[in-house]
């Protein structure tokens, strides 16, 4: 089990146990938690799945921070898109992830 | 307006609300079914009526289709009555039972309701902004209904989709001013309409300003400047309208304020018997959240049977319950006639 740590619009924490391969998407809603709503169900087609990923993690594992074509384009639907925006069902949980920091934006619809 | 009685209200009928009329059914409760569009079937009607679907127990392969008629045709023995185009909005406490009202002004007396509303009515996405409410349908706006309220003004287009560029091109030559606001330099839209508004803002007949909407500044639902955002570095933007183009979103709209718990939008249910934090109120498929909900057609299909063995206790209190199967269910011999042919 992976640690990951969301950390929703009203600052509470929420630490969820992610089982590896699943997405961040995934286990975000499977621990419910609030803001990520996840309409599309992880098809890259919503954009209500969006998270910032905690800029600290970056010399670590620069590929969390990497966007494909398909994300960036979706992410035009998300609002405050910033550096570290990534829409959390797009990234699959691994086991380096432990302790990973995600925070939730203020509202996603 | 009179009211219209029922033992069970059923709102959407998707897959799950068209098999709560059946398992209902079959526990001898009556249902009316109601749905804000103009026909039954959901999200597989809706979204995606042509393609087969793989994972429908017993069906190897069915369309969205074929099985909103097939489950229309299973219900139909228990004679649910359907009231489509009719939008839920408002649900009190009466006695021992409920009142739904919808938008057009129908009222629904009910002894039980089950909400089945999966993703919500489609609506487009709002930005969380302060104060947004009080511009909202007088300077902000979702969609362009008429042209003319934007002649002469100054607008502002934000969005890199194609709605947004459409308008954006549409809109140009009528408004005083029009400014496309765009976090990138990269759109999504039709390649086509990227290259001419690109051409149009060459030749000064629009602004392209990047950057990511952050603030309205106005008074009284009256817009003066729209703040904008580009590299941590903040603008005012000069506008009286603002069109905001960021795609749509499933909403419950007021079936979150029903009273029932609510998380992340959905409702939140108890999986024994798929009943909300208000007795007599159930949710169902799609719309309904318990740990390891999985949004599938299938699991709506487990959770109205089990809704309808909790439900038939408040519509037939005083009856005896006995769990029966299908194949031995005097309800549905009388029901399908069986042996009669
Ligand atoms: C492209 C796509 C492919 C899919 N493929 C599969 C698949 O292969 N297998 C699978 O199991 N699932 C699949 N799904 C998911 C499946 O369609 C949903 O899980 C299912 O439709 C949920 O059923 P539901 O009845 O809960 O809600 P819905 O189908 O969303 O129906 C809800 C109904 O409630 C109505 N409603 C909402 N609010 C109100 C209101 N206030 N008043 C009145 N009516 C209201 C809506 O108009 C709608 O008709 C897919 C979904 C999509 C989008
Ligand atoms: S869940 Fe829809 S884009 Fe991630």
């Amino acid at each position: 089990m992976v640690k990951i740590i969301f950390v929703d619009p009203e600052g509470k924490r929420h630490e969820v146990e992610a089982e590896e391969g699943m997405t961040l998407m995934e286990a975000a809603v499977k621990n419910m938690v609030p803001g990520i709503e996840a309409d599309c169900g992880g098809a890259c087609a919503c954009a209500t799945c969006h998270v910032y990923v905690d800029p600290s993690w970056k010399e670590k594992m620069a590929e969390l921070f990497e966007r494909s074509e398909a994300e960036e384009d979706m992410l035009d639907f998300a609002f405050d898109v910033r550096e570290n925006s990534r829409l959390s069902c797009q990234i699959k949980v691994t086991a380096d992830m432990d302790g990973l920091v995600l925070e939730v934006p203020e509202q996603q619809g | 307006m009179a009211e219209i009685e029922t033992e069970a209200l059923i709102i959407g009928a998707g897959p799950a609300g068209l098999f709560a009329a059946f398992e209902l059914g079959m526990v001898g409760v009556r249902s009316h079914v109601i749905d804000i569009l103009p026909r039954a079937g959901g999200q597989c009607m809706e979204l995606y009526p042509d393609k087969p679907i793989f994972d429908i127990p017993a069906h190897p392969r069915i369309t969205g289709r074929e099985l909103t008629e097939r489950l229309v045709e299973q219900c139909a023995p228990f004679d649910p009555v359907f009231h489509l185009n009719e939008a839920a909005q408002t649900l009190e406490r009466a006695g021992e039972g409920f009142i739904v009202s919808t938008a057009s002004g129908k009222r629904f007396s009910a002894k039980v309701v089950v909400v089945a509303a999966g993703g919500g009515a489609i609506v487009p996405k709002r930005p969380p902004l302060k104060r947004l409410e009080e511009f909202e349908g007088k300077s902000v706006f979702y969609a362009v209904r008429e042209k003319a309220p934007f002649a002469g003004r100054r607008v502002v287009v934000a969005g890199g989709g194609d709605s947004a560029l459409d308008w954006a091109i549409e809109l140009a030559p009528i408004a005083e001013r029009l400014t496309l606001l765009h976090r990138r330099e990269e759109f999504r839209a039709a390649p086509a309409s990227v290259e001419k508004m690109r051409r149009m803002v060459e030749a000064g007949e629009m602004d392209f300003r990047l950057g990511q909407i952050a603030g309205l500044e106005g008074a009284d639902g009256r817009l003066r400047a729209v703040r904008a955002r580009h590299a941590g570095e903040a603008f005012d933007i000069p506008a009286d309208m603002l069109l905001l183009f960021f795609g749509l979103a499933g909403r419950l709209g007021p079936l979150e304020k029903w009273g029932y718990e609510v998380k992340g939008g959905r409702i939140v249910v108890d999986t024994a018997s798929f009943e909300t934090s208000l007795p007599g109120v159930f949710a169902i498929g799609d719309v309904c959240l318990y740990p390891g909900k999985l949004k599938l057609i299938l699991s709506g299909f487990h959770e109205a049977a089990l809704m309808a063995q909790k439900a038939v206790r408040y519509v037939h209190p005083d009856r005896h319950h006995t769990f029966t199967h299908s194949t031995s269910s005097e309800i549905i011999a009388e029901k399908l006639r069986l042996g009669e042919d």
